[in-house]
């Protein structure tokens, strides 16, 4: 005998993703969920944000990592409350993981949560973690044909930040046939260019944030 | 990739249907997964037969119903397969492609006694 299913394969974790995004809309929280390959610049946005927005915006972190603390330890030096997740070698975060990340945090005292997600640029894109917008961060000694080899990342996200411009001189990164190839699978993403290091730039990627802040309390 | 992950998903969906059907024993589960998945077919077998051991679902079958990448051009409406580094359309030569298929990932059916 044949039973229908027609149920995705990810329906327990979508669920919780929900329950999740419904926690923080309860509380006012605009999340965002950070993905990139490894060393591509996450940790280095994140705490250039914090060192920016952090006299107006209560700020915190869940570090995704498959094993260190080094990054939590960065965060927390500059007074921002973090929460680890250790994977265990697991590839990506997923909404189990983040459940029990929130309820290690004063939800009370924070208005932007960001999601440092495991270094990969495949597997994260599969998973919703709660969040409100995903955003792919991709730093230019990658290669301009990362949108192609890897298009989930690029459909499934809200905005792409391009990393590590003051390289740029550096490299043969063409920035207009990467920005062709990301508009081309997501129309409506919002792209950013800039550098987490000398912090060039860095004023729209602050100023989305800041509206985005504002259209989730108004 | 998370195969061992994802198998543990498609047999608790499976055993919950079966459970529903109050079926005796699961002989085989029907996937659609998309290229853009990343999922490998034999791994996913081969978790499935460690994790399935105990269960009514020990010796299902997997089968796995592979869809394609296809594209739309939105400047012209043309569907087509992309090549591996190239979304231009083949028509109007645009880049501006959406994607139509291929991220499928669901549990079709189940066959059961
Ligand atoms: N030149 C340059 N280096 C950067 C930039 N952003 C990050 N880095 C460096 O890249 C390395 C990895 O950065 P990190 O933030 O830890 O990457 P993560 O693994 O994505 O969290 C570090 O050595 C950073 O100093 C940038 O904009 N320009
Ligand atoms: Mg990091
Ligand atoms: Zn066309």
């Amino acid at each position: 005998m044949k039973v229908k299913v027609l149920q995705n394969i990810l329906d327990a974790n979508t669920q919780m993703a929900q329950k999740n995004q419904r926690l923080l809309d309860n509380h006012r929280i605009l999340a965002l969920n950070i993905m990139a390959s490894p060393g591509a610049g996450k940790t280095s946005l994140i705490l250039k944000t914090i060192a920016r927005l952090k006299d107006k915006t209560r700020i915190a972190v869940i570090e995704g990592d498959i094993a260190s603390t080094i990054d939590a330890d960065r965060i927390s030096d500059q007074g921002v409350a973090v929460v680890q997740i250790n994977t265990g070698g697991g590839c990506h975060l997923d909404a189990n993981m983040v459940e029990n990340a929130l309820n290690n945090l004063k939800l009370n005292e924070i208005d932007l949560l960001f999601i440092e997600n495991v270094g990969n640029l495949v597997c994260p894109a599969a998973f919703r973690l709660g969040e409100h917008k995903r955003v792919v961060l991709l730093s230019v000694p990658e290669g301009d044909d990362k949108p192609i080899k890897y298009p989930m990342m690029f459909t499934e996200s809200e905005a792409v930040v391009i990393n590590k411009t003051d390289l740029m001189p550096l490299l043969d990164f063409d920035l207009d046939a990467f920005k062709r190839k990301v508009i081309g699978l997501n129309p409506d993403v919002e792209i950013f260019q800039l550098s987490a290091k000398t912090g060039q730039g860095l004023d729209p990627w602050l100023s989305w944030l800041e509206a985005e802040l504002k259209s989730l309390r108004a | 990739m998370h195969e061992l992950g994802v198998t543990q998903e498609v047999l608790d969906i499976a055993l919950n249907k079966a459970r529903e059907a109050q079926a005796s024993r699961i002989t085989k589960i029907n996937l659609v997964i998309g290229e853009m998945s990343g999922i490998v077919d034999d791994s996913v077998q081969f978790y499935f037969d460690f994790l399935s051991q105990d269960s009514i679902a020990r010796d299902a079958r997997l089968s796995f119903r592979r869809v394609p990448m296809q594209v739309r051009c939105r400047r012209c409406g043309f569907s087509f397969s992309p090549e591996k580094l190239d979304w231009s359309c083949p028509k109007c030569k645009e880049w501006d492609a959406e994607v139509t298929a291929g991220k499928e990932f669901y549990i079709d059916s189940i066959e059961v006694d």
